[in-house]
């Protein structure tokens, strides 16, 4: 069986680290923002930093917006990193509002700006909702994980929230929907506990 | 809520570690990949680099960065001799998460102001050095070589203006001194504008630092030489603070 990950290349921040991650768990990585590389893969990788509306305009200027809902369609496994995550949203309100890929229903919005200085930056504590989900095999609960963001995911349906954090409000640090993940904080910058995470996204169906 | 952010600094020249007192007396203090990758076992919250030459140099040696940031899985920073929006993007490119800019912030605000637009607030940090001289304190550039003659509180107003959200603050009277940090500035910096601070310049012992974070509300501190010349690691030192009530990752 193939064992290749895409990590979607749309032009947004270091995504260096997301690749060896991928690597160091033993799969290979095709780095690219070519729709013919959409097949023959087993897992898609949204990385990303920066604002909504330029990765938005970046993956319709790459024309991938469609791509990436049909391979969600087809039940292809997809981890959204920090702004990756954000994406997968209805809409963000960052900057002028724009249109995310609806895979998970909710929007993006600024955090509370007090007590704490924005952005949320650092390493916080990440509460599990569903400890038995696969995702966090052998990571423990309440382990710290590094944080860069200024806005948040809020979740239409609580039940997709698979774990919280808080940072002047309690907000979803990891998201899920059948197979679809997302993960506010930088795992790849985490240490060994975020390469687990990384590792168990990726053997998700094996 | 907010945890602490204990941050190793380390400085470089050519591609050899380096410590200095007071930004002088540069000596090198060993391999630079085998400092990298002794942080990166310990687990350490976040790491700095500092090439102190490249802006004499005029170079930034990005094959190097792209080296030592395979070797991290923590965030890193990286600064010296940044001049453009380029060396910036390729600086993200070989694996830096953040840049540090100093000499060419002061000189070209404007530069500045692009840099947050284009790659985000959260991702430049401006360094500032200054020096007391006839009890007022001066901005320095150049690796602490050149007096600008502006005045530190008039500097730090005008970043927070320009929309800066980080500075990194180094007293070249404390830094590497050991005898703690310059409190007065660090809490003035930290309590009266809307950036962040990185404190940087002076930890001799864990009290130090813990003085450090109760007088300045500070979250987020660099260090070198404390883990250089003692037995100290960013580990026992956050054991230490967590003792004392502060809110650190263990």
């Amino acid at each position: 069986m193939s064992k290749k990950i895409l990590v979607v290349d749309y032009r947004t921040g270091n995504v260096d680290s997301v690749i060896k991650a991928v690597k160091i768990a033993g799969y290979e990585v095709i780095f690219s923002s070519e729709k013919k590389d959409f097949d023959n893969i087993v897992k898609i990788i949204l990385p990303g930093q920066g604002a909504y509306d330029y990765a938005i305009k970046q993956l319709d200027k790459l024309d991938l917006r469609q791509k990436i809902i049909e391979s969600a369609k087809k039940g292809m496994p997809i981890l959204g990193i920090c702004l990756g995550m954000q994406i997968l949203s209805d809409y963000g309100s960052e900057n002028n509002n724009s249109k995310g890929l609806g895979l998970i229903e909710g929007n993006v919005e600024i955090l509370r700006e007090v007590p704490n200085k924005l952005p949320h930056l650092g390493w916080n504590s990440v509460k599990f909702k569903d400890k038995k989900n696969k995702l966090f095999f052998n990571v423990l609960d309440e382990r710290d994980f590094y944080f860069v963001h200024s806005y948040y995911f809020n979740c239409k349906n609580k039940q997709n929230i698979l774990a919280t954090s808080k940072y002047n409000i309690e907000f979803p640090a990891i998201i899920n929907k059948d197979l679809i993940f997302g993960i506010q904080f930088h795992p790849e910058k985490s240490h060994k506990n975020g390469l687990k995470l990384i590792e168990n996204f990726l053997k998700l169906n094996e | 809520m907010s945890k602490v952010r204990i941050i190793p600094t380390v400085l470089y020249n050519d591609n050899v570690a380096v410590r200095g007192k007071k930004f002088n007396n540069w000596r090198v203090s060993g391999s630079l990949l085998q400092a990298i990758r002794l942080y990166s076992l310990r687990e350490v919250d976040e790491l700095i680099f500092l090439d102190i030459g490249a802006t004499k140099n005029k170079n930034i040696n990005f094959k190097l960065i792209d080296e030592f940031a395979d070797e991290c899985f923590m965030p890193i920073t990286v600064g010296g001799g940044i001049k453009s929006l380029d060396d910036i993007e390729e600086l993200y490119k070989v694996g830096a998460d953040r840049v540090c800019v100093n000499t060419q912030a002061f000189q070209d605000p404007v530069f500045i102001q692009d840099a947050i637009k284009t790659f985000g607030t959260q991702s430049i940090v401006v360094s500032v050095d200054y020096k007391k001289i006839n009890s007022k304190f001066f901005v320095f550039i150049c690796s602490g070589s050149i007096n600008t003659n502006i005045e530190l509180k008039e500097y730090l107003k005008k970043l927070n203006d320009t929309g800066v959200k980080e500075v990194m603050l180094t007293s070249m009277d404390h830094d590497g001194m050991m005898n703690g940090y310059d409190l007065k500035n660090i809490s003035y910096a930290n309590l009266n504008y809307d950036f962040r601070v990185i404190a940087s310049g002076g930890a001799g012992n864990k009290r130090d630092v813990l003085d450090l974070i109760l007088s300045s509300k500070i979250d987020a501190l660099s260090c070198s030489s404390i883990f250089h010349f003692t037995e100290i690691t960013p580990l026992s030192l956050k054991k230490y603070l967590s003792e004392n009530n502060i809110n650190t990752r263990i």
